[in-house]
């Protein structure tokens, strides 16, 4: 059911080649398949080579906001004496994004080798994969691969008998869309509440534990074996000059096909909806959609036409985010949509910073009234302000994250909203 | 347990789960609590770290966590019980409360609400007669409305327990309630 779709269109499978196929579950599977032998390689190779080939390769970070992989690595310090930690970020918790639980259920494997060369990178002793709570089911699988790899010395003490040790453990989250937030997953991971901190201190140098952490999504660590395996030049030949490589796309709302597939970088948005997806159910134009997870900015369905890098969506307006475009066919409440995104802003804004806290609370009730036909024309400034308050002023971006799809619809479908309102209140506005 | 839990992954154990023992008194006292508390304090350089997955624990067992049950935690790790409720109380997996021995949560966010996830959710709690964040009178389910669930192309999403149900659709809904009774 929840099988990533292999459609006829021309995919690129790197990251996805083995989802499905249960024997690369298995550890016996995996070594069958050429397993950890990327691994031995980036054991022979130094921290500084491997740095300098992931940034050879452009492979910027998955998890969102794109900064290139090889830079955030070359910023852990070097000879230092201190303990470095490696945290894979698997909270995966962008509404819309569901990639990373299928590598973690069809390759777990390929994400252990991805944490242990990167821990190789950055002089890590100590990996952990932070995975979202509710993940159970794939949680299992992982705690069967990393158990098997254990026991056949591929983690641990002296892995492959080639002198390099590092340890990995998996840990749970509880439920908190804030532990997908770099410093909130490291308050987390050391139990504490996940709010994120103050940047200063960067996390590479004072991270978990008050030790250099560098934090790496699940997808961006299970491309980089195939990239210690074939070289940089090979994972350039997929995408553009600025953003390289494949991308897991994770396709939902109204959609024939929605669901997960693999795409060189730089398609055009509208064949993605329309050739690989198949368009919508009900035949209707796509009104909207918003194009890299529900934190990023609407783009209406005369704006599809732009190019699916980090650059082109960018330039679009918008942003390729977690690459999770959610499509509105023309029937959609686009009032009730904004309205339930940004009711989860609200519940899950971990309430340091007022203007997240108080912000996202005042953005519910004024869309909620709104939706229930009591808007006045003045909401339009307040909803406005609070777009204004709520950029650039608190410790993360979560209160920025419900501004660019709110401040998109607001611009783009004012119609929408106005048309909600009774006429005797928008002329009392 | 069938197989010995390695190190590595004791703290990470599904801890919502259909079957639970009826632990009376002290949970961590136990020998399996006992063996727990020590593999997940090998795994980090701090104890506070260990007190999500030893929270994961109790629930685990018991399906959910009392103020006795924080306070014993708390103990454990060199904590306050006021720090411990502090943290079960900033996560919304960690249930305050008995629930019932199914607990549904069905995703209401963007791309199911785009395919109709209210609607589930209404129907689930009417074919189990209950209303949202209560437990039906035979105590066998609890329903509750989820956030993200990350399984966005597969809408609607819901998960009882540890498990995942997806592309429910109101007329879906009786077949796994009447799936989940007979479980039960």
């Amino acid at each position: 059911m929840s099988f990533p779709h292999r459609h006829e269109l021309e995919t690129t499978t790197l990251l996805s080649r083995y989802q499905g196929e249960e024997e690369a579950r298995t550890l016996a599977g995996w070594l069958d398949l050429g397993g950890y032998g990327r691994l031995r390689t980036a054991i022979g190779m130094t921290p500084d080579d491997i740095i300098t080939l992931v940034k050879d390769s452009g492979l910027r970070g998955r998890g969102g906001a794109g900064f290139p992989t090889g830079l955030k690595w070359s910023f852990m310090p070097k000879d230092d004496g201190k303990p470095h930690y490696l945290c894979c970020n698997a909270d995966e918790s962008e509404p819309g994004a569901f990639k990373d639980r299928e590598v973690l259920r069809w390759t777990p494997h390929l994400l252990i080798e991805g944490c242990l060369i990167a821990a190789r990178a950055i002089g890590a002793g100590h990996a952990y994969i932070y995975v979202r709570g509710e993940f159970f089911p794939y949680t299992k699988i992982l705690n069967e691969a990393v158990t098997e790899a254990y026991e056949n010395g591929y983690i641990g003490e002296d892995i492959m008998g080639l002198g390099w040790s590092c340890e990995l453990t998996v840990h749970n989250g509880a439920g908190a869309y804030i532990a997908g937030e770099e410093t909130g997953l490291m308050n987390s991971l050391m139990g504490n509440r996940a709010e994120p901190w103050s940047k200063p201190p960067f996390p590479a140098q004072a991270g978990v534990f008050g030790m250099p952490t560098t934090v790496n999504n699940v997808e961006t660590l299970a491309t980089v074996p195939g990239i210690v395996e074939h070289g940089a030049d090979w994972y350039r030949q997929w995408g553009s000059e600025k953003s390289p490589g494949t991308k897991l796309w994770c396709c939902s709302g109204h959609l024939v096909r929605p669901g997960n597939y693999e795409l060189a970088l730089g398609l055009p948005l509208r064949e993605i909806i329309f050739d690989v997806c198949g368009g919508t159910p009900s035949g209707k134009p796509v009104k909207a959609v918003i194009p890299g997870g529900s934190s990023t900015a609407f783009l209406t369905g005369d704006e599809l036409d732009c190019v699916t890098t980090y650059e082109g969506m960018q330039e679009a307006g918008s942003s390729l985010g977690t690459a999770s475009p959610i499509v509105m066919d023309a029937d959609t409440d686009i009032v009730a949509a904004m309205r339930r995104i940004a009711q989860f802003y609200a519940h899950e804004s971990c309430g340091q910073c007022v203007q997240c806290r108080e912000g996202t609370q005042w953005i519910v009730r004024i869309l909620q009234r709104i939706e229930a036909g009591d808007g006045e024309l003045r909401d339009f400034d307040t909803l406005y302000e609070l777009c204004e308050q709520m950029t650039g002023r608190t410790i993360c971006v979560l209160a920025d994250s419900v501004v660019f799809p709110l401040r998109s619809s607001l611009d783009k479908f004012r119609s929408e909203y106005e048309a909600r309102m009774s006429p005797s209140l928008v002329a009392a506005g | 347990m069938s197989r010995r839990i390695h190190p590595a992954v004791s703290g990470a154990q599904p801890f919502q789960r259909a079957e639970r023992s009826e632990i009376e008194g002290p949970i961590l006292a136990t020998d399996e609590g006992r063996e727990r508390l020590e593999m997940s304090l090998s795994r980090y350089p701090v104890k506070r770290a260990a007190l999500l997955p030893m929270l994961g624990f109790v629930q685990e067992k018991r399906g959910w966590i009392s103020a006795a049950d924080m306070a014993e935690v708390a103990a454990a790790l060199d904590l306050t019980p006021a720090y411990v409720h502090s943290i079960a109380s900033f996560y919304t997996m960690y249930n305050k409360h008995p629930v019932g021995r199914h607990l549904v949560q069905v995703c209401t966010n963007i791309s199911c609400h785009l395919n109709g996830g209210e609607e589930v959710l209404e129907r689930f709690l009417h074919e189990v007669g209950t209303r949202e964040g209560e437990t039906s009178k035979d105590g066998g389910f609890t329903v509750i409305e989820a956030e993200c669930l990350g399984a966005c192309g597969f809408a609607t999403a819901v998960q009882v327990n540890d498990e995942y149900f997806e592309s429910v659709t109101p007329e879906t809904v009786p077949d796994i309630v009447r799936d989940l009774r007979g479980r039960a």
